[in-house]
């Protein structure tokens, strides 16, 4: 009821409301529906894709934020639309979700909203962090214990780490209502007892939904030709790719790493177009490693599974687990 | 009795059901006949039972609790020398009449006042607070009475402790509350007393409203906790007071713990009962716990299992948020909106359906009927699409075959469509979700995994254009259908036939109640019924390539009738403009069948389509107007055609010489000698067996019979065997499309021209 006056004034809503939606007949149900089957009747992958400009990303992000998401292995999740979220209030959010925390973790005690705690929890936006202007603002949750002598570094040591972010969600953001906010990307870092509690917490207070994102061999090739792609002045790790070969009893496991600068002479003479990337190439690009292996052992590695690839810019496994090395972000 | 209240007595004695006092629940049913009006009813009724023996008995006695009652109301004579012996007898009188009938609201006031003022000593009135079982009510008044008697620090402490304890266990015979909810701060300072604060803490859980959860109240809780440490019944009661003011106080139950109060209240219990059972005859149901840990979802703590539907909370939390500033007292006094615990019936949903808090979650509406409807009337977008998105990533998470090899994870994901599928049935109305999710399920279905919940959910398919849908759908349906056993080509053509039930009441109630229908994809009624029709000639098509490839198996063979069955009536029965024959290959499989029922289903669907065709030729008639739905002239030739095919075979004995047309020298190829009769409805291979029980019926002692001879009169008394035999279909048939006139055998077929 009067939540809707604290919206209007959201980054969120002077970014993607479009007034012509409304006049539209469709409800927004039914553009849902279609658009699930537009994607559904299409290949679900564009053959090509451009590599955006970086836009968004370098213009007004604050740089000892996006450090600080830097060097650390998130847990992917994906995430429906966020009911009555405000970024006004950000503030009493992190009231309500330490209350919730403490409880959660001293169960069966009752406690007061807002009493003093040894755990600190802090909402804060990520500016910066979206594909274009509709984008919603990305957020970040962060637990930080507090520590019981004052003399000591009052920040205290950061527990656990979570941020919500939304980038090139064009297509979702046409079916979402006012009522929602759209960051259907959850990334977390820290113990997956911590992960459960929040994610509890979000799901109870914005009626939303987590679900563990998976990264399919499919998508794990991209992510390989795109960041072999990346120029870098140095590498710091070796490209390195890993197959499971389904066998009982134990699954077996084939690592296959690659000098990275190889990888990239490897890439560059796939690579056609510049500024964008097509499914042949990167087919051609996986191709080649393949049959390279062939030739030494016999093995033919299209007929196994990609499960993790990691490079000097980032790396990437198949159950939903990512790191992000060097200071861009471009999947 | 207004419904307001009695929805606060439900709701207290839900409340009470946390607990474990099973009784209390189960007298709820009883409680809501205690009327003031119906009080009596009951007491006479329990007067009039066949217990004339009693009832002598009963008067004395009855003047004996007089007696007793008006002693002690005037207080112990101190002069009397034996007066132990006078109360004894008395305390004695009053138990009896207690234990075996309850006492009267009035006694109780008295009594209650007696026990409390401390007249007596201790054990007198102990005893009289034990035995203080009410017949019917008790009244509010009395209760405040007895309160007041607690201030003035006339009774012992074990006394006290005993009337919380009784009042808890009556709690829901008192006949009102809200005097004694306005006592509620006394209460409240009782908490203080260690040894009081549980059987308090129960009482004000029954109690407690949501103006009566304030911040300093909380804190006191809070205070008590710290000092008690974590004591069941204060989580019972700071459990409650979040209920109302989530903002105020975070509590996380442990999660095996149910058990707030401990049931002790066995002291009445065994009394309460007889007394019912006395006044109302015997119980029909035993007793039992009703709301037992089923009902107590325990919380799915590990992330990943986090599965199935959400419980029910309100959302005042979440639209507190929304606020920029959020003082205390705000959150307080919202009482205008209805709290969800508190909704329990039909009619308060319809008095209070503008000011319902929503769940925090809306995922839970799946467990809850009441908030079922709600959906199902609300026009409020975001409701809509909260469900939604809940519904659609969680039926994508649950998949099965995301996670294979999970015995225990396939039951629970079976279990949850078939929630879903209730829920559907109930609503009468797929879920968007559910059709989204078949879209990426359905092209990788095995047609095993889950088959009647799936099969069930393509029933429930929302109505959409046939032509978008059928890629994503029935495209790969057709695809299993075909490599499938013929017991899954059934099931699919039922589900198929439920679909288009589904489809048709839909469009017929939609368009009736507005002209543009609501539909996302299609505006006009001709859209719609394009649609439908091309659902129609998809089925006819899978269904023409299932017979050939199960070689006109009789089984299947039902069952696409019985889709035609619908097909045949949507004229008449949904008021749909669409009439859509069946195909070629299903007609003649079905004329030439071996199998009566097939043929007389065949007949029935025949003398629907006569009567539907029948009635939209007369409809345009009287029309005048060219609408836009006449049916195509095609429509009423292949009727006829079929008309006359089957006249034809079954009546004339002239087939294939309209309709289908069969060179003769084919047919006398075959052999047969008299192909022309040899398909009426004597020779009918599938009536044939009929002919000779009919001819054996009417003559027994022959030796030989020859089906030929029934002619003339006999065919009459043929016709009227078969129809005996429950040939009804056949009897409609040949009642509408055949004249007979009064010489058998006529040819008077309605040959419908006129069409």
């Amino acid at each position: 009821m009067d939540s809707y006056d604290a919206s209007e004034s959201t980054p969120r809503q002077s970014t993607s409301s479009r007034p012509e939606d409304y006049f539209i007949g469709a409800t927004f149900l039914q553009k849902r529906l279609e658009s699930v089957r537009k994607q559904t009747s299409f290949i679900p992958t564009p053959p090509r894709r451009k590599i955006p400009h970086c836009s968004q990303l370098q213009e007004d992000v604050d740089p000892q934020k996006v450090a600080f998401l830097l060097h650390k292995q998130w847990t992917l999740y994906s995430l429906t639309p966020l009911y009555k979220f405000s970024y006004c209030n950000l503030k009493e959010y992190s009231r309500l979700l330490n209350a919730f925390i403490v409880a959660e973790k001293q169960k069966g005690l009752a406690v007061e909203v807002g009493e003093d705690l040894n755990i600190k929890v802090i909402f804060s936006t990520l500016l910066g962090i979206k594909g274009t202007q509709k984008d919603p603002e990305a957020f970040l949750v962060q637990i930080l214990s507090k520590s019981q002598l004052p003399s000591e570094n009052r920040e205290g040591k950061v527990l656990w780490t979570g941020w919500f972010c939304c980038i090139f969600g064009d297509s979702v953001l046409e079916t979402v209502s006012e009522d929602f906010t759209c960051l259907p990307l959850f990334l977390a870092n820290g113990a997956e007892s911590n992960t459960a509690i929040i994610g509890t917490w979000f799901q109870k207070t914005f009626d939303c939904y987590f679900s563990p994102l998976a990264i399919n061999a499919f998508n794990l090739s991209w992510m390989a030709a795109m960041w072999t792609a990346c120029k870098m002045d140095h590498y710091v790790a070796t490209t390195e790719f890993l197959w499971s070969v389904p066998c009982s009893p134990q699954s077996l496991d084939i690592s296959y790493a690659i000098h990275p600068e190889d990888a990239k002479a490897l890439w560059d003479s796939v690579h056609k177009t510049p500024g964008e990337v097509t499914q042949e190439e990167v087919d051609l690009f996986m191709d080649c490693l393949y049959s390279h292996f062939h030739r030494h052992f016999k093995i033919h590695l299209s007929a196994t599974r990609l499960i993790r690839v990691s490079t000097s810019v980032a790396s990437a496994h198949t159950d939903g687990k990512i790191k992000v090395s060097l200071n861009n972000l471009v999947k | 009795m207004s419904s307001q209240k009695r929805g606060k007595n439900v709701q207290a004695q839900n409340r009470t059901s946390q607990g474990s006092n099973s009784f209390q629940t189960t007298l709820s049913a009883w409680k809501v006949k205690q009327d003031p009006s119906n009080s009596k009813s009951i007491s006479k009724h329990g007067e009039d039972n066949p217990v004339g023996d009693y009832e002598h008995a009963d008067d004395q006695a009855e003047d004996a609790l007089q007696m007793a009652v008006g002693y002690f109301e005037k207080g112990p004579i101190k002069t009397s020398r034996n007066k132990d012996k006078t109360w004894e007898k008395h305390l004695k009188t009053v138990e009896n009449v207690a234990w075996k009938n309850g006492l009267a609201s009035e006694e109780i006031d008295i009594l209650l006042n007696v026990a409390l003022s401390g007249k007596f000593g201790n054990a007198v009135n102990t005893r009289m607070l034990k035995c203080m079982i009410p017949a019917t009510v008790i009244s509010e008044d009395s209760v405040v009475k007895a309160v007041s008697w607690l201030c003035v620090g006339k009774c012992s402490g074990s006394t006290k402790v005993l009337f919380y304890r009784w009042l808890v266990v009556m709690f829901d015979f008192i006949d009102r509350k809200e005097q004694i909810n306005l006592l509620y701060g006394f209460f409240f300072a009782s908490l203080q007393d260690d040894t009081l604060c549980p059987y308090v803490c129960h009482l004000l859980y029954l109690l407690t409203k949501k103006e009566n959860v304030k911040p300093f109240r909380v804190r006191k809780l809070l205070d008590l906790q710290a000092k008690m440490g974590m004591q069941p019944h204060l989580q019972a009661l700071l459990s409650l007071y979040k209920f109302f003011a989530p903002t105020l106080i975070s509590v996380s139950l442990p999660v095996r713990k149910k058990i707030y109060f401990k049931n002790s209240e066995n002291l009445w219990k065994t009394a309460l009962l007889t007394v019912k059972q006395r006044n109302q005859g015997p119980s029909l149901e035993p007793l039992k716990l009703m709301l037992g840990p089923a009902n107590v979802r325990p919380l799915k703590r590990k992330w990943s299992s986090l599965s199935v539907i959400p419980v029910h909370n309100s959302s005042s939390c979440t639209k507190e948020c929304g606020k920029k500033e959020m003082s205390l007292s705000d959150c307080l006094n919202r009482s205008r909106s209805f709290p969800l615990e508190q909704l329990q019936s039909f009619p308060q949903l319809l008095q209070n359906i503008h000011c319902l808090e929503l769940p925090s979650q809306m995922g839970s509406v799946l467990n809850n009927s009441l908030l079922l409807h709600y959906i199902n009337c609300v026009r409020d977008e975001p409701v809509l699409l909260r469900f939604y998105y809940w519904l659609s990533q969680t039926l994508q998470e649950e998949c099965i075959w995301y996670k294979v090899n999970n015995y225990e994870h396939g039951k629970e994901f079976t279990n949850f469509l078939d929630t879903i599928i209730r829920a559907e049935c109930f609503l009468q109305e797929g879920f968007y979700s559910c059709e989204a999710f078949l879209y990426k399920s359905l092209p990788l279905w095995d047609g095993l995994c889950c088959r009647s919940q799936f099969l069930q959910l393509v029933s429930w398919i929302p109505f959409s254009s046939f032509s978008e849908v059928k890629p994503l759908l029935f495209d790969h349906l057709a695809q299993l259908f075909f490599t499938s056993t013929i017991y899954f080509k059934c099931s699919v053509l039922q589900s198929l036939k439920e679909l288009l039930q589904n489809w048709l009441l839909w469009l017929s109630m939609d368009i009736h109640m507005k002209p543009v229908t609501n539909s996302p994809l299609e505006t006009t009624l001709g859209g719609s019924m394009n649609s439908v029709s091309e659902l129609i000639h998809y089925v006819g098509c899978l269904s023409t390539t299932a017979m050939r490839l199960e070689s006109n198996s009789t089984f299947l063979l039902h069952f696409i009738l019985d889709f035609y069955e619908k097909v045949c009536d949507i004229y008449i029965n949904y008021n749909l403009p669409l009439v859509v024959l069946f195909p070629p290959g299903i007609f003649y499989s079905a004329l030439l069948s071996l199998d009566a029922s097939i043929l007389n289903q065949l007949c029935f669907i025949m003398h629907r389509y006569h009567k539907n065709l029948t009635a939209a030729k007369k409809n345009e008639l009287v029309q005048k107007t060219k609408s836009e739905f006449s049916f195509s002239s095609k429509t009423y030739q292949e009727f006829n055609h079929y008309l006359t095919s089957m006249v034809g075979c079954l009546w004339t004995s002239k087939p294939f010489e309209k309709g289908i047309y069969i060179d003769p020298e084919i047919l006398e190829n075959t052999g047969v000698a008299e192909y022309k009769k040899s398909l009426n409805v004597v020779h009918h291979p599938s009536f044939l067996s009929y002919a000779v029980s009919f001819l054996l019926q009417e003559s027994p002692e022959e030796r030989t019979v020859n089906v030929s001879s029934i002619q003339g009169k006999k065919w009459s008394w043929y016709l009227d065997y078969l129809f005996s035999q429950g040939l009804q279909g056949l009897k409609l048939f040949i009642r509408s499309s055949v004249h007979r006139s009064s010489v058998t055998r006529a040819e008077g077929i309605n040959c419908n021209n006129q069409y």
